[in-house]
């Protein structure tokens, strides 16, 4: 009886599976030739505006070359897993936008179109990238999957008046900064000296890889295996964790700040007087209320005797082909179009982002001596995060912990050399290279 | 079914002159057509992506192999072993995870079980204004789910949140703010806000289980001497001893899996306190990249709940068996 039950079913799930098998095998986006379906990430103040801004330029690309482009602007916070399942599925687009750091992890699935000479002659050649911002489009030794598309640079943002008011010099060195953090702090007045993003994991990664380059230390071996328990890396980060902990700059509500935007808020409202932004940060500071000349941004110190002046890590967006696109071709002119000089200095201004091409222009601000500064930061004092394909584990695993270790701090606890060396063993065991 | 085994099922009708299958045939297979489309969507929804996940947690399905899934090399249990093996971090999180859970559990299903019958039973008798209260009750079950749980994310900021606000400023029965969403407040929070969201479920069904116990039984008890207590002793819980038995279950299968309140409430930044399972090994299946791992730990999971539910209804039966003899 049960039998023939089943039996009388097979069909039915022979008919199922060989549906799912269709609908798997279909590659591409169903585009044609002359169209493009492109998904952005969301850098302007609102995924409404980045469609307004985008809009006009790949219009402009329409009328250029006949192709049509269908744009979907995706947050941050479903981009990643949005590739992901395009990527497994075969169904996505035609060009994708990612954050650098992603892109050798990217490259390590195989779903992103290697991009060799032929591919970059289309492109006008490897030349016009700033080279360290073509370097995260995937491992050393290898073929790119992505070209940079916008570039970003840390900076440290001081309100202007706070400072003055108070005598205070704008900090060149890590200690200088604490001191007048220290100076601006009045946590009965509910101000305090910095604001950080310290509930961000995605934050809080970046700053444990700056800190741990200031300290000579890298958070990859030679051969791309994790080396997260070295010295330099451990007191990186506990010097980061100490503003909050032992030199009580940060407001222990800043443990909760799950993006960098809250401490922009802080910044803007008068409750800190400095924070750790990228240059984008200029458009939303601005948007809270903030006239440009009421702040200033300046690198980010490292300590005074500190084996690198690194200020930032090479922040950025990418720009890739995905492999299942039927329109390679027009998807390598739309790259071409959208890191043309006339379309860098056209979405540098709205979008606050650096030009990646070794002549390009900063359009971001007025201010020729804060432009000045972040391509210096960009171009000469930015590293990398280790370009290996566990580079995501790494954002993960450890921004993780450091939110744990700042809630640590934040609800009254202590944390010790000793925690931080074992919470990073905890995390390096945890990649899975 | 039973017809396929009846007995005049072998006996063969008389062939007629056109050649169409027999009437009876034909009846044999309209249940079959009927069904069809329930099996076939049992399939793709459930049997299949269930099949592949299983089939899923043995192999080494990591991001060099998302694109060509189906290539991904067979591991056997070693994804298992390492979603379980307590010496690494992967085994200690997936352990701390479960504990919290199993806690998280307890709290939500036993208070909302709890709450759920004293409102249905303070309601069971009408008075007026007793439709405004059923329906105030049943409010935070009908609101949408995003919206209701980021209301609770707001609230319960320490700084800007009207939790904080009422203890601290007004009722002064703290002395400093606490943190509700991140260090070890975070598990009270999560339970508060899923017992907030549970609760009228039970409520709902024990209102319905209660209309259908006759109010003889109450007053021939109320004229033996029952007290209000021994009536919901020896009258309520009896009788709705079946509406019980189902709705723990579902409850508890419910909240073990709960993955939406803690994804709302906590965001990206997961507290350890409040690491339930399913946000859990969705972390390590998305965040990681690693759907090996993470099946393998869905298959525990599965088999836990599988497990658990097959010894309760095997209890929970066996007792009503032995009532019944």
């Amino acid at each position: 009886m049960r039998r023939r039950t089943l039996l009388s079913a097979a069909p039915l799930a022979v008919a199922g599976t060989a549906g799912l098998a269709a609908c798997g095998s279909s590659s591409g986006s169903g585009s044609s030739p002359s169209s493009l379906t492109y998904w952005a990430s969301n850098q302007g103040t609102s995924l409404e505006n980045d469609k307004e801004v985008l809009t006009p330029v790949l219009e402009r690309f329409t009328e250029e070359t006949g192709i049509d482009v269908a744009l979907e602007v995706i947050g941050w916070g479903d981009l990643q897993t949005r590739i992901q399942t395009a990527i497994t599925s075969g169904q996505g687009p035609d060009v994708v936008n990612i954050g650098n750091t992603w892109g050798v992890s990217l490259q390590a699935t195989g779903g992103l179109l290697d991009l060799g000479d032929e591919q970059f002659e289309a492109l006008g050649g490897r030349d016009r990238y700033v080279p360290a911002a073509l370097a995260t489009g995937g491992a050393k030794g290898t073929d790119p999957t992505s070209i940079p598309l916008y570039g970003l640079a840390y900076g440290m943002y001081y309100n202007v008046a706070m400072l003055e008011d108070a005598g205070i010099e704008p900090p060149t060195t890590w200690e200088e900064m604490v001191e007048a953090a220290k100076a601006l702090t009045d946590p009965e007045a509910d101000v305090w000296g910095m604001s950080l993003a310290a509930g961000s994991y995605t934050e809080n990664n970046h700053f444990a890889f700056i800190n741990a380059t200031q300290n000579g230390a890298a958070l990859n071996t030679e051969d791309g295996k994790p080396s997260f328990t070295e010295d330099g890396v451990v007191d990186g980060i506990l010097r980061y964790l100490d503003l909050m902990q032992k030199d009580k700059v940060v407001d222990p509500s800043n443990a909760q700040f799950d993006n960098g935007t809250k401490s922009v808020t802080a910044f803007a409202g008068g409750k800190a007087a400095m924070i750790i932004n990228q240059n984008n940060a200029n458009a939303t500071i601005e948007s809270q209320g903030m006239t440009p000349d009421q702040f200033k941004a300046i690198p980010f110190p490292a300590p005074a005797d500190a084996v690198s002046d690194c200020a930032s890590h090479l922040a950025g967006i990418n720009l890739a082909i995905m492999k299942d696109s039927e329109n390679v071709d027009g998807a390598l002119q739309f790259l071409e179009f959208m890191t043309s000089p006339e379309t860098q200095a056209e979405l540098g201004k709205p979008f606050a982002s650096l030009p990646v091409l070794v002549d390009g222009e900063p359009t971001f601000t007025e201010d020729t001596e804060q432009a000045e500064m972040f391509m210096e930061i960009y171009g000469e004092r930015a590293e990398p995060l280790p370009l290996v394909p566990w580079e995501d584990q790494y954002e993960t695993s450890v921004g993780q912990a450091m939110n744990t270790m700042f809630a640590t701090i934040a609800t009254g606890g202590t944390v010790t050399r000793e925690d931080v060396m074992t919470a990073m063993q905890t995390a390096q065991d945890s990649i899975r290279v | 079914m039973t017809s396929l085994t009846a007995p005049e099922e072998t006996t063969t009708p008389p062939k007629g002159p056109d050649s169409r299958p027999p009437r009876r045939s034909r009846r044999h297979l309209f249940p079959y057509l009927i069904i069809a489309p329930a099996v076939l969507l049992e399939l793709l929804i459930h049997i299949i992506p269930m099949a592949t996940g299983f089939w899923m947690s043995f192999v080494e399905l990591t991001k060099f192999f998302i694109r060509r899934w189906l290539e991904a090399p067979f591991v056997g249990l070693e994804n298992y072993r390492i979603a379980i093996d307590l010496n690494t971090p992967v085994g200690q999180e997936l352990l701390n995870s479960f504990l919290v859970t199993v806690g998280f559990t307890a709290l939500v299903v036993g208070l909302s079980w709890g709450l759920g019958m004293a409102a249905a039973v303070a309601l069971q008798r009408p008075f007026r204004g007793r439709g405004v209260f059923r329906t105030l009750f049943l409010i935070p079950y009908a609101l949408p789910l995003y919206a209701s749980v980021i209301t609770w994310n707001f609230m319960l900021q320490r700084d800007t949140g009207v939790v904080n606000h009422v203890l601290v400023d007004q009722l002064g029965i703290l002395d400093g703010a606490p943190f509700w969403l991140i260090g070890d407040n975070a598990f009270i929070s999560v339970v508060v806000v899923a017992i907030w969201r549970m609760w009228p479920f039970a409520f709902l069904m024990f209102m319905a289980g209660l209309q259908s116990i006759p109010g003889e039984l109450y007053e021939a008890s109320a004229m033996d001497g029952a007290s209000p207590l021994r009536q919901w002793r020896s009258v309520t819980l009896p009788m709705l001893a079946p509406v019980n038995q189902t709705m723990l279950l579902v409850m508890f299968l419910w909240v073990f899996n709960d993955f939406n309140t803690p994804y709302v409430l906590f965001g990206s930044a997961q507290p350890r306190a409040g690491d339930l399972i399913s946000f859990h090994i969705y972390n390590a299946s998305f965040l990681s990249w690693d759907f090996g791992v993470g099946s393998a730990m869905s298959v525990l999971l599965l088999l836990f709940l599988l497990a658990v539910s097959l010894v309760y209804l095997y209890f929970t039966q066996w007792k009503k068996e032995k009532s019944n003899a």
